[in-house]
């Protein structure tokens, strides 16, 4: 009875996984084919030929290299994007959480409400407002909407109320410590561990993002990966010879983030994604 | 001089943020509202003629709701929410109680490998899904199985974002099993009750709350439903140019650049989201009493 009762939930999760990796391993053997080999081999058996070498050299000089300059694109925008959006809910959180000022309450009222509302719908009213200030097909088009992360800025207060105490900051003040140095030596450092949560999420929503790249951008030098790889797929559309290089790029997409997310996962601490921290 | 300081300090510390709000949030929003009223007219006559932008009232509104193609795309929305919600909370909160069962083997890697996919983008997942659907190089019988057929589609598109997002839920319940006191289950375990039943009465209503803000974000998520269609729809016919609600305001704004009532579309679309948050947070606020 025993034995059963550990079995069979060991046998579910690993089920649950096998769903969750197989895509990934699927493209993986996809990758593996070329061009031809895709339609006409069994299509879950990997080709033990070149086939990956030539379709990363295919990617690699598809439109002089221009997979790799999406892949630069993502890394640029999630990082930036990632690192300030971070800092501004920090410091906002921060004073959120430690000040009583005025417009206090109305100001986290508002972020709360934004937590809710889909920054999605956003996307379009912001390309109109945008294009009207000549930042449309820009970088900063891209970036600069995804500074604000509401989501960041509740967590970020509740982080601060948590870890940062009140005590240590009067005690500061006694010594003679201004504001501004409390708030980047005592608050910022305490915050630390949450804060790298909050870049996280932040870089891989991001990263993730589709919708406000694909309004905001029309030259394909600006694209972030998502775009690039959706616009190759529109073109292979007519053309299944790109089939095998959407395959590569996908693969070749995944591959880093899937790599950077396993080496971070210590630092993830998901008991404040819920905000449950006690 | 220090207590100024202290008073200053707060407001420089929130302007970057609230400078943002309005500018990214408030303004667009703004922006939107002012469009949706207004429409693009011809005036002038032959010579000299030109267009300019004339209030007209909920004249926008009222095209958009009269939009057959709308309220087709809204009944896809609705039916792919349908399969989506209730088998991502269902799965997660099933791999969460998993994964809470004492001396489970192999918990850490499958949770590692179910919160994965998180990583992934919708467009990414899409991809690899829609080359697993596409008959010619589908490892999971596509020759057997149309995926892309009127009824089936609608699984496919459910299956993507139940992939997707599958993982990041039963994280979250997960933390708040985890939250609940150990010395709960170490009376019942005297009294001789199961690990099931003591899933089903005792856990399951604990974390009801965790429960209610996954079913809240999947719902949201589901009004939001645009990259997983949106990227299947270069590899199958199934799915049309307003297959979903936000393809639909996409294609008015961008195709038939008919800017005003795609605003008008979208603060409709915001109305109902928050909407559907505000009940959904009620009913939350009303779990945790």
């Amino acid at each position: 009875m025993r034995a059963r009762v550990r079995l069979l939930p060991t046998a579910a999760l690993v089920l649950g996984a096998i769903y969750c990796v197989v895509p990934t391993l699927w493209i993986l053997i996809a990758a593996t084919k070329s061009k031809t080999d895709l339609f006409s081999t069994a299509t879950y058996l990997p080709s033990f030929g070149a086939g990956i070498l030539h379709n990363i050299v295919d990617l690699s000089t598809y439109q002089d290299g221009i997979f790799w300059r999406w892949m630069l694109n993502s890394f640029g925008y999630a990082l930036i994007g990632g690192v300030v959006a971070s800092l501004v809910s920090a410091a906002c959180g921060y004073a959120i959480a430690m000040y009583s000022f005025r417009g206090r309450k109305v100001v986290f009222n508002v972020i709360l409400a934004c937590v809710l509302l889909p920054q999605i719908v956003l996307a379009i009213p912001q390309y109109l407002l945008l294009s009207n200030v000549g930042l449309t097909d820009s970088y900063l088009g891209v970036l600069l909407p995804q500074l604000f992360n509401p989501y960041g800025i509740y967590l970020c207060r509740i982080y601060a109320a948590s870890s940062v105490p009140q005590s240590l900051l009067e005690a500061g003040r006694i010594d003679g410590a201004t504001e501004w140095k409390l708030f980047h030596s005592v608050g910022l450092r305490l915050m630390g561990p949450g804060l790298i949560t909050v870049f996280l999420l932040q870089f891989i929503a991001i990263w993730n993002n589709f919708l406000l790249p694909f309004v905001m951008v029309n030259s394909d030098d600006k694209f972030p990966l998502t775009v690039g790889l959706y616009s190759l797929l529109r073109h292979g559309a007519a053309e299944a010879s790109l089939y095998s290089l959407v395959i590569t790029g996908t693969l070749l997409s995944v591959l880093p983030v899937i790599a950077l997310f396993l080496s971070l996962q210590r630092y993830w601490r998901l008991d404040l994604v819920t905000g449950a921290l006690k | 001089m220090a207590a100024r300081n202290r008073a200053k300090l707060p407001y420089l510390l929130v302007a970057p943020a609230v400078a943002l709000l309005t500018l990214f949030v408030v303004a667009p929003g703004v922006y939107a509202l002012v469009l949706s009223f207004q429409a693009r007219k011809v005036v002038g006559g032959l010579l000299g003629g030109g267009s300019r932008l004339v209030f007209v009232g909920f004249d926008n509104y009222g095209t958009a709701l009269a939009d057959p193609e709308l309220w087709s795309s809204i009944v896809r929305m609705l039916l792919v929410a349908l399969l989506f919600i209730p088998a991502t909370v269902g799965f997660a909160l099933l791999f969460a109680l998993l994964l809470d069962v004492p001396r489970v083997r192999l918990a850490r890697s499958t949770r590692l490998a179910i919160f994965l996919p998180y990583a992934v983008p919708g467009v990414i997942a899409s991809l690899m899904w829609g080359f697993m659907y596409l008959p010619a190089t589908s490892p999971i019988g596509g020759d057997h199985i149309d995926f892309f057929g009127s009824v089936t589609v609608f699984f496919s598109v459910a299956n993507v974002a139940v992939w997707g997002s599958v993982g990041f839920n039963m994280i979250v319940i997960f933390t708040a099993l985890r939250a609940l006191p150990s010395e709960l289950y170490e009376a019942a375990r005297i009294d001789g009750c199961s690990e099931l039943r003591m899933a089903l009465r005792i856990k399951v209503p604990l974390v009801l709350p965790a429960i209610a803000m996954c079913t809240l974000f999947t719902a949201l998520a589901s009004l939001q439903l645009f990259n997983e269609p949106n990227t299947l729809r270069p590899l199958s016919n199934a799915v049309s140019s307003t297959w979903v609600p936000l393809m639909k305001i996409y294609q008015d704004a961008f195709v038939d650049s008919d800017v005003n009532k795609a605003a008008a579309t979208s603060v409709l679309f915001v109305i109902a989201a928050l909407a559907v948050s505000f009940v959904a947070s009620r009913t939350v606020s009303r779990v945790n009493r």
